[in-house]
């Protein structure tokens, strides 16, 4: 077995034992009348079992990261599947460190959950090691990647303990604004697991649907010929005034409006129609089994839990992550931009969202400061925190394309 | 009553909300008991009294107000963060993927490719937001606002953290969040240097007067905001300062290999030596990949010369140029010469650099006489090719087009379509004739001419585009950035905690404050009350 095919087994195994801790987390916050025991005393334990087993899941994936780093001679963050499997790395790195603060055990259940939605959501990308192009050759690419990763990780927390705060404090005897937003925050997470699952399935199958572009672009040999755009998910939408060469699982329902331009627009909002999609559908199936909004059937295993302990956890996540965010997002990355292209910023969109992110967290803490934002104000601001997060590393990665675009799917 | 003059005895400035003295609140209508304690002051200035609550009256009072106001600094901050969003929504100018160079032809890239939203976002002028006034007022304003908001509570907060605040009043110690009391049964004569001895342990700096105990931590990170602030307005200076003649230069020029260039501006010559791409190797690459016969490039290089013309000063002087520095410029290494930075930042790659071809002579059965060279960027007017034979360029049109009238004319300077109209001279015998070379064809001008032109591979060459930056201002926009995080630091991973002991009688009453981590304070207060084994019970203020 090569050094490649071993970090690989490790990053799989790291994802395996979160999945375990997952259920060891639901299994200590929902199994509390079993047995004999308290159910203190069963939380705790439960909690121990599950919060060893991430640490162990960390260590594996720890391993990772140095084998791969050794397999191909480069810090292991320079493409899109590598940057998410790092900062899933840096959100449990960032959980580990705040659990051993405030021992708070319900912390892992929502977390844990989230590293994993991130890691599954890396798989997605190609996971070839490739060789670096000529702007990424710097040794400021390890350390502007990796302290903005982890900024954006711990940042992470303070989400899921927002998060946590909402489910924990908000109302479910009624329905109000605050329930159907709650409600809405939790199916974007289940569209982001419909995209992951719908991905990696038909990744597999051999059910491509493939266009012909009116448009031409050069191909390997020099001569002019038209693009084509493969699909690996059933055609929904069809690019613009594009051939069908080769008919997929079911016919295109329509075309992709004009203005959406470049090669891979079109596919792109197909993805994203699936996910949203089945991210609905996977919402319609829990609702039908829970009979209740799905925050009303998370609220009770949070009851023991001190609603002002967990609005502290967030903030003081998000206080940690930010300086951290600072650093690596913009102060490191102006210095790399200014090495690598001879000016410190230059208003593309990639930097412009880690700008976007850091104002807004800027006026989350003036907000919780100097206006007296606490509670529930303040856990709505760390969610859509969070959301803008996302934004920057799955919307501008993939739908505006700039200077920094990874490879994208 | 004077609302200034506390029962102390201490009068106070005008806005101050905790006396200064005592630290007993000031308003007279808030009679602070234990219950109306959630209507205790702010602590956050320590109750001291700010400019901008203080006056309102001239408008520099109202505009002083205004900049202060953290609610305002919101605003700033959200307004541009939306703007900045939206400046993303389409590529920025600089960014438009195909070449433009007039405003009908950047309006007619947003509007074709965007349709109407692309012209309206190309008529508000947000192709170029980043440098529009508005959004650099808004930078501005924040700036204004960070200098004033500082100024305004630095002093009061220096004057209130530099005197330690104990003997204070009862319903200072009843209105912190973290606050108990017990009353003494016996004369506990060690408490309070056993309180000091565990609170040193923790790090705590002991001030004790009569029968007030406190016990003081991190009062420096307190500063941090404004460090951070101060940092701030250092980079949002330096970003300004690139706008003053001489801070700032970007110059852009296309070297080709072999040539030497001016960079205007500034007395420097740049020569390109050489221009290499390489691409990764197969059995370089960790990993087998499919690349679908693509490839991924390793390296661009240009070996590069750095020339200073000597004669600068003197105007109409030739150029005398002295080497100062050289060497290979690769992406992320540019060459590097007192301030100046010298940038691998594009490569145009196997372009035309001259034209090749055989002269021929027909009457004698086609036999090649000589090579003609043609270079579409130094054209030698006439050259030399056989004995007797020379070619003489009449006219040469380096990306030829016909002009409105028909005539013949140039796009550009860049040979994208050479044309060339040439005349063969021979001593020999009395020859001269004429022949155009036009998109790989030759057209002679008569039907039976004795000499003609037949073309060989011409000469392709590299240009490398390279970024030759100055920019003086660096220093301080890293040094604004190094001092944004260390106030940052400062702020957040310490905080100012303190513990009050103080006895009033028979009774003793614990209190404590923090500017932030509750969580941790509070474990600190426990551990505190366990080890000097008092019966109390602590309750914590809900918010
Ligand atoms: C982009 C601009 C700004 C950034 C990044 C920024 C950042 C910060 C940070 C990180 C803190 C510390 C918050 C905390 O400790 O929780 C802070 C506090 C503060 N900021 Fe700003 N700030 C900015 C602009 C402004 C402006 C324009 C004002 C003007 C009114 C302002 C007024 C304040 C005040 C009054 C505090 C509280 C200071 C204290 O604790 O005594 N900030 N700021």
């Amino acid at each position: 077995m090569d050094v490649i095919q071993l970090s690989d087994w490790l990053l799989n195994i790291a994802f395996l034992l979160y999945v375990f801790s997952t259920i060891m987390f639901v299994l200590a916050l929902t199994g509390k009348r079993w047995g004999k025991r308290s159910p203190q005393e069963h939380e705790e334990r439960f909690g121990k079992i599950a919060y060893y087993i991430a640490v162990v899941g960390f260590l594996a994936q720890a391993c990772y990261i140095v084998t791969r780093w050794i397999a191909a001679g480069r810090s292991p963050t320079s493409n899109m599947f590598e940057f998410m499997a790092f900062m899933d790395f840096c959100i449990i790195l960032a959980y580990l460190v705040i659990y051993r603060i405030y021992r708070l055990t319900v912390l892992g259940a929502f977390v844990i959950p989230l590293g994993i939605i991130m890691l599954a959501y890396a798989y997605v990308f190609p996971q070839e090691v490739t060789p670096l192009i000529p702007s990424l050759q710097s040794y400021w690419l390890k350390i502007h990647v990796t302290t903005a990763a982890l900024g954006e990780g711990i940042l992470a927390v303070g989400f899921a303990a927002g998060l946590m705060y909402l489910v924990r404090t908000i109302n479910q005897e009624r329905r109000s604004k605050s329930t159907t937003w709650l409600e809405i925050v939790l199916a974007v997470v289940l569209m982001l697991i419909g995209f992951i699952v719908m991905d990696t399935s038909f990744a597999h199958s051999n059910q491509k649907t493939v266009f012909e572009l009116p448009t031409q672009a050069q191909n390997n040999m020099g001569q002019m010929v038209n693009q084509q755009v493969v699909y690996t998910m059933p055609a929904i939408v069809a690019p613009k005034d594009a051939k069908l060469i080769q008919a997929g699982p079911m016919q295109p329902l329509f075309e992709a409006p004009g203005w959406m331009q470049g090669k891979d627009a079109a596919r792109k909002l197909n993805t994203m129609i699936w996910s949203i999609l089945s991210g609905l559908i996977l919402y319609g199936v829990l609702r039908l089994l829970l009979r209740k909004r799905i925050g009303a059937a998370l609220q009770p295993s949070l009851s023991n839990v001190d609603p002002e302990l967990i609005d502290e956890i967030s903030y003081r996540a998000i206080a940690i992550g930010y300086p951290v965010f600072t650093l690596g997002a913009l102060v490191f990355a102006m210095i790399w931009a200014s090495e690598a292209w001879g000016r410190f910023w230059g208003w593309d969109p990639k930097e412009t969202w880690a700008l976007i992110v850091w104002l807004f967290y800027s006026a989350y803490l003036h907000l919780r400061l100097s206006r007296g934002w606490v509670g529930t104000k303040s856990a709505w601001m760390s969610v859509i925190g969070f959301v803008i997060i996302l934004i920057t590393l799955v919307v501008v990665n993939l739908v505006i394309v700039g200077l920094h675009s990874y490879a994208g799917v | 009553m004077d609302d200034r003059k506390c029962e102390c005895g201490h009068t106070n400035p005008v806005g101050t909300m905790l006396c200064e003295s005592c630290g007993k609140p000031l308003d007279s209508r808030q009679q602070l008991t234990a219950e109306t304690a959630k209507e205790f002051p702010d602590m956050r200035y320590e109750g001291m009294a700010r400019r901008s609550q203080t006056y309102s009256k001239t408008v520099i009072d109202k505009i002083w107000n205004f900049f202060s106001s953290v609610k305002i600094a919101i605003y700033l901050i959200i307004i541009t963060l939306i703007a900045s969003a939206v400046g993303t929504i389409f590529p920025q100018q600089q960014y438009i993927p195909v070449p433009v160079y007039t405003e009908p032809e950047i309006e007619n890239f947003y509007t074709s490719t965007y349709g109407t939203l692309g012209k309206i976002y190309y008529l508000l002028g947000f192709h170029n937001l980043y440098s529009s006034w508005w959004f650099v007022t808004l930078l501005v304003m924040i700036g204004t606002s960070l200098v004033i908001c500082s100024l305004d509570r630095i002093i009061p907060l220096y004057k209130a953290l530099n005197k330690p605040r104990l003997n204070q009043h009862e319903s200072f110690l009843k209105g912190q969040k973290i606050y108990g009391s017990m009353e003494l049964q016996e004369d506990k004569h060690d408490l309070f240097p056993r309180a000091a001895e565990e609170l040193k342990k923790k790090g705590y700096r002991i001030y004790q007067e009569g029968n007030s105990l406190m016990g003081e931590k991190a009062r420096f990170s307190r500063w941090g905001p404004y460090v951070n602030h101060i940092g701030l307005i250092i980079f949002l200076l330096g970003v300004l300062l690139r706008n003053l003649p001489g801070f700032y230069m970007n110059e852009y020029v296309w070297v080709r290999e072999g040539q030497t260039v001016a960079i205007s501006g500034t007395p420097y010559y740049i020569k390109n030596e050489q221009y290499t791409t390489e691409y990764w190797k197969e059995d370089e690459m960790p990993e087998k990949l499919d690349l679908q016969g693509g490839v991924i490039p390793k390296s661009y290089q240009t070996d590069a010369v750095l020339y200073v013309n000597k004669n600068k000063s003197l105007p109409g002087a030739e150029p005398d140029l002295q080497e100062v520095a050289r060497g290979p410029i690769v992406v992320n290494h540019p060459l590097e010469y007192e301030d100046l930075l010298v940038y691998q930042s594009g490569v145009q790659e196997m372009q035309l650099g001259a034209l090749n071809f055989q002269l021929i002579d027909t009457k004698a059965g086609n036999t090649p006489v000589g090579s003609v060279k043609l270079d579409l960027f130094e054209t030698k007017p006439e050259q030399q090719v056989a004995d007797g034979i020379k070619v003489r360029v009449l006219d040469y049109y380096p990306d030829f087009f016909l002009d409105a009238s028909g005539k013949p004319a140039t796009k550009t300077n860049v040979p994208n379509n050479p044309m060339f109209a040439l005349e063969i001279t021979s001593d020999k015998e009395p020859v001269k004739e004429k022949l155009v070379y036009l998109r790989g064809s030759i057209i002679t001008e008569k039907q039976d001419q004795r000499y003609t032109l037949q073309i060989v591979k011409p000469d392709l060459i590299d240009i490398s585009g390279l970024l030759v930056r100055k920019d003086k201002a660096m220093p301080i926009i890293y040094f604004g950035a190094f001092i944004v995080i260390l106030g940052l630091v400062m702020g957040f991973y310490w905080q100012h905690r303190r513990i009050w002991l103080q006895r009033n009688g028979d009774t003793l009453h614990l209190a404590a404050h923090t500017n932030k981590n509750w969580f941790g304070i509070r474990k600190e207060v426990d551990h505190l009350v366990e080890k000097l084994e008092l019966v109390m019970l602590i309750e914590q203020k809900k918010k």
